[in-house]
């Protein structure tokens, strides 16, 4: 297991470099940042003097290992647009948008793996056939459609939740939190069923054909014929295996939930780090673009090994370490 | 007292093109400790039998008409409920591909005790003790160990043995054992059978064996049912059935096994297969195959004559010894 771990851990520096690659080859897709510091009417001299200033006169290779140093450190530069360090930018932001994915991945796996459990013992019954046709719309309306959908419901008609922003805010350290007040709480409802719905069906759907499956396997049959009570079958022998391939794929949806959550927060103007991008890219502000995608990254990449950990959990066919076969 | 006796068991399932019967007017008995030998061809009804006697028919098959009474019990009506009591407890079953019987993330133990507890009200230290002893039993070398382990660290061979110490581990009167050996090595085979057999002498439970395989009932079963197109055309003692063989079915079945010595050009077979459910002719099933076919054999029904130790369904046979 530990062997492993640090395979693993070695392929995630491997990923990180190659991505930090990327995001440093955006600063010279924006032409030569020097032309953006300078005066119009400088000289070749102070043009040369900034340029030797900021190493920018170094190779690209040495300027590029200077990145990822730095960056290890946390150090991701200044904004362009605000001259506030990036890091602090993004520390700023990280808080909203790691409570909205958290709300949204927690109700998507409360709610969507009973929902499938249900609807694979009781498949003929209104209500999962009810489900299973509404699930077709959650996986197929558009997440934004379904934004402005309950804004219009819950916030226009009703008037009962916020349309936008994340209410007020405790700070704790340097995390902001919205569970503490109720404007968040109630701020933070809207955003996460719209984030959730596409991961909620998706689950749903996924449990159901995941768990209808091993209920036809030989050892359910078998479980069945040696007398063991329903429940025993459905929750302790059915449920486990069905749990294996539905955390992989929730596992790669996590990561995209953190993608989504730039629509999401776009429509609800919600004070996250997906916002902070979209302005990011409308004002041109690589520093803040470059470590987004860095930051992100690093996020997948450290679900991505979470999820094969908790298989070793799941699955006992895959520790490495225990006893061999025998015959 | 029999231990259980199935009488004229019709399942029937309901289908697109009418309902089709999956087994027909099937009688059989078992007295306890004996074993029987089911044979057939694949589809001939002989796992349709043993999953109506557990009640696992899967739906939309039902029992059409017949009975299965257990010691004396009427329990193909009982409740869904009821008969999830029996099984394990009463009827324990053994299914034919260890590979996959196990659940793979639960150990071995954990099954074992579950049943045992499900069915015995017994604390889990005695249930747990009680598992080791049947992996004891059913020959896992150092139990106290393997108990905490998975099926995927055993082999095929000493899985099917964990399967037959689960079927059981609550101590039923009767198995039924679904082709137990089909799916293991030869070498294997020979091993389980033995177990089987040795099992059933110390526990006194009773099996009935269902196989294609006529090595396995030849060296393992007391009696032997022939099934085919999902009737029984014979029943009888092992040794009369297999040497004198009284339905022209089981003796084509008889004539294709290879024989030790001087090898003939070809291995007699019979010509033909079997016909499927919903094509059975209205006589005798076979008579499309058969070499002595008469002109009653294609418009009558020949019932299954005789006594429990030995009968047959066959016009040419109408004046069999009972």
């Amino acid at each position: 297991m530990l062997g492993f771990l640090i395979r693993r851990i070695i392929q995630s520096i491997f990923v990180m470099l190659a991505v930090a690659l990327i995001a440093f080859m955006m600063f010279r897709f924006m032409g030569d940042p020097v032309n953006s510091m300078v005066s119009e009417n400088a000289t070749t001299e102070e043009r040369d003097e900034v340029r030797e200033r900021l190493g920018l006169d170094q190779p690209i290779w040495v300027q590029y290992g200077r990145y990822v140093a730095r960056a290890a450190q946390g150090d991701f530069g200044l904004s362009w647009r605000n001259a506030r360090p990036v890091s602090t930018l993004l520390a700023e932001r990280f808080p909203a948008t790691a409570e909205l994915v958290l709300v949204a991945a927690g109700l998507s796996l409360l709610i969507g793996i009973p929902l499938g459990i249900f609807t694979a013992l009781r498949p003929h019954s209104f209500l999962a056939q009810s489900l299973q046709f509404l699930s077709l719309i959650g996986i197929s309306l558009p997440t934004f459609v379904t934004g402005i959908l309950l804004i219009l419901v819950f916030s226009v008609w009703l008037g009962w939740l916020p349309s936008f922003g994340r209410g007020e805010v405790v700070d704790i350290g340097w995390w902001s939190t919205g569970f503490l007040t109720l404007s968040g709480l109630k701020a933070l409802i809207l955003p996460s069923v719209m984030l959730c719905l596409f991961q909620l069906t998706l689950i749903m759907r996924l449990v159901r054909s995941e768990m209808m499956e091993v209920l036809r396997t030989d050892y359910i049959k078998f479980a069945r014929a040696r007398g063991l009570t329903n429940r025993s079958i459905h929750f302790r022998h059915a449920l486990k295996n069905t749990l294996i391939p539905v955390i992989t794929i929730f596992g790669l949806q996590l990561g995209g939930l953190i993608a989504f959550a730039i629509i999401t927060e776009t429509v609800f103007q919600w004070p996250g780090m997906g916002a902070l991008f979209i302005q990011a890219v409308s004002f041109g502000d690589v520093p803040v673009m470059a470590s987004y995608l860095v930051l992100v990254s690093l996020i997948f990449v450290i679900i991505n090994t979470s999820v094969d950990l908790l298989y070793a959990v799941l699955d006992p066919r895959l520790r490495v370490d225990g006893a061999r076969a025998s015959h | 007292m029999t231990l259980l006796s199935v009488e004229n068991l019709t399942v029937a399932f309901p289908g697109r093109r009418g309902t089709v019967n999956a087994i027909e007017d099937v009688s059989l008995s078992i007295e306890p400790g004996e074993i029987l030998g089911m044979v057939g061809e694949s589809g001939a009804g002989k796992s349709m039998t043993g999953a109506a006697i557990i009640g696992l028919i899967e739906p939309p098959g039902h029992i059409a008409k017949g009975r299965i009474v257990l010691e004396g019990e009427r329990i193909d009506t009982k409740s869904p409920e009821q008969m999830r009591r029996i099984r394990g407890r009463r009827i324990g079953a053994i299914f034919q591909d260890p590979l996959t019987s196990l659940n793979p993330v639960l150990t071995v133990g954990d099954q074992l005790i579950e049943t045992i507890q499900t069915h015995l009200k017994l604390p889990r230290a005695e249930a747990r003790e009680r598992a080791i002893d049947w992996l004891r039993r059913v020959g896992i070398p150092a139990p106290e160990a393997r108990i905490d382990t998975y099926p995927h660290q055993y082999s095929g061979g000493m899985r099917q043995r964990v399967v037959i110490a689960l079927a059981l581990c609550a101590e039923p009167r009767l198995v039924i054992a679904d082709e137990p050996t089909t799916a293991l090595d030869v070498s294997v085979q020979a091993q389980i059978i033995a177990l089987l057999r040795r099992l059933a002498r110390e526990t006194g439970v009773a099996v009935v064996l269902v196989t294609h395989d006529m090595g396995v009932i030849a060296e393992t079963a007391d009696r032997v049912a022939v099934m085919y197109a999902g009737r029984i055309v014979e029943v009888g003692a092992v040794a009369d059935v297999l040497n004198a063989p009284n339905h022209p079915y089981t003796e084509g079945l008889m004539a294709s096994i290879p024989r030790i010595g001087p090898r003939p050009e070809i291995l007699p077979q019979i010509e033909g297969a079997m016909p499927r459910p919903h094509a059975r002719p209205p006589g005798c099933a076979f008579a499309p195959r058969c070499p002595n076919r008469m002109d009653v054999c294609s418009e009558q029904r020949p019932e299954l004559e005789g006594s429990a130790a030995a009968a047959v369904a066959c016009h040419l046979k109408a004046e069999v010894p009972a």
